[in-house]
């Protein structure tokens, strides 16, 4: 067992955890925060992404132990004071889901690209997100979402 | 799907590593993002009883400018170095590669160093590492050597890398001023390239004056095209002399064959890469 302590959502947790227990068992398993799905369980998906240390990440692919002293936020961290993020509110305005399976790490990597850039083009998004799989092919609203977050009016 | 149970330590230097190193021996493996070897340790292809992280040794992060060469550290992170000006001013074609090399999230992670030392054949570093002469800096109980690039990809996922020895940097000899490409054929989204060109030249007037080609993904390691760059060298950058100098693109290439295409469609795609590759490079 390795001793680990970090800071999740803003709390400070701090667990023994066997060295090979993946981050997104850890906020899943230990800590219940299971707003973060595990999609594929292959690193292909995206559905586990969360930020570590302010850029994301899949959880299915870091060891809690690499997380040991990072700050990581989670899906479930993004909301402040019972206010959506503006990105999980233009999901929910522009139907961005379908089964909804993909959207917590939709979101997280949709935070991820507009924290990077701010006014990604149509091509950008598609790219920017490339981590990501929807297996409902819901690309185009998800995509609408993104510039409708970054202020850039959403096509009808 | 979980990992095997290993032991886990997190050096804080070089030496410390080592010091882990030689007392685990054949029992132990290095992480350095992990992007590769998690999923291995997940599928259980692999179970190594003590894993070593270089995760907290910051002395491996970083690029820096050493005179003629810039020097990146094994543990600098893909996006790091994809955004780094020395890189975009003097070894253009790996900003090129790293662009497009996975996905936004294994970039966050995934390291400079790790994915070379990996050596997938697939991968998209080891082309372009070529291509600029790298060399490669390896620590080891006995000290610190030197590798060239023509030297360190010894065989599938195989390096010069000694059990006992840890990457610690990369040194690229400055091509400022060259225009470079990285040519990536992939039938979707996020894949291993089924072949990949990495291609910088030194324009002069119209002329192509030097130029250096690497391939990803035409055999067991990533392979320098060195037939092109003589067939390159001193033609004007047109399509016609760019596709002809082009065909000699498979000249000493040994491409697998899997689902994505056998050997003969990887030969004529690295034909038709390779064009692209060199065109897109001398235009810009």
């Amino acid at each position: 067992m390795t001793r680990i302590s970090l800071t999740v959502d803003g709390a400070r947790v701090s667990d023994d955890v066997e060295p090979r227990l993946l981050l997104v068992q850890y906020l899943r398993e230990r800590l219940g925060k299971t707003g973060t799905v595990i999609g594929c369980d292959t690193s292909n998906c995206g559905a586990c992404t969360v930020h570590l240390n302010g850029t994301s990440v899949k959880s299915c692919n870091v060891l809690a132990v690499q997380a040991d002293g990072a700050e990581v936020t989670t899906i479930e961290g993004l909301a402040t004071n019972g206010q959506l993020h503006p990105v999980q509110e233009a999901f929910r305005e522009c139907h961005g889901l379908q089964c909804g399976f993909c959207t917590p790490g939709m979101i997280m990597q949709s935070v991820d690209l507009l924290n990077n850039n701010p006014k990604p083009t149509e091509e950008e998004i598609r790219l920017g997100l490339e981590g990501n799989l929807c297996r409902c092919t819901g690309y185009h609203n998800i995509v609408r979402a993104v510039q409708q977050a970054s202020g850039q009016g959403a096509p009808a | 799907m979980i990992p095997a149970q290993f032991d886990y330590l997190a050096p804080t230097s070089v030496e410390d590593a080592l010091a882990a190193l030689a007392e685990h021996g054949d029992d132990a493996k290095i992480i350095a993002g992990g992007q590769s070897l998690l999923p291995v340790l997940r599928m259980r292809l692999n179970a190594p009883e003590m894993v070593i992280d270089l995760g907290r040794i910051e002395s491996l992060r970083g690029v820096r400018d050493d005179g003629d060469a810039i020097v990146i550290g094994a543990m600098t992170p893909h996006a790091v170095v994809g955004a780094d000006p020395l890189v975009a001013e003097h070894a253009a074609v790996i900003s090129r590669a790293v662009e497009h090399l996975a996905d936004a999230q294994i970039r966050h992670r995934g390291t400079f160093g790790g994915a070379l030392a990996h050596a997938d054949p697939a991968g998209d570093l080891g082309a372009p590492a070529l291509a600029l002469g790298a060399e490669f800096v390896i620590q080891g109980p006995g000290g610190t050597r030197r590798v060239a690039a023509d030297d360190f990809f010894v065989d599938l996922f195989e390096t010069a890398i000694g059990e006992d020895e840890i990457l610690t940097e990369v040194r690229i000899p400055k091509h400022t001023g060259w225009g470079a490409h990285y040519e990536k054929f992939v039938r979707v989204a996020h894949q291993w390239p089924i072949v990949a060109v990495a291609a910088t030249v030194r324009v002069d007037g119209g002329t192509i004056a030097e130029a250096r080609i690497g391939l990803t993904n035409m055999g067991s390691t990533p392979l320098r095209a060195r037939g092109v760059e003589e067939a390159l060298a001193g033609q004007p950058a047109t399509e016609d002399a760019v596709r002809a100098a082009a065909a000699r693109a498979t000249e000493g290439t040994n491409p697998p064959s899997d689902l994505n295409g056998d050997a003969d469609y990887r030969r004529h795609l690295a034909t038709v890469i390779t064009r692209r590759a060199v065109l897109a490079a001398a235009g810009g």
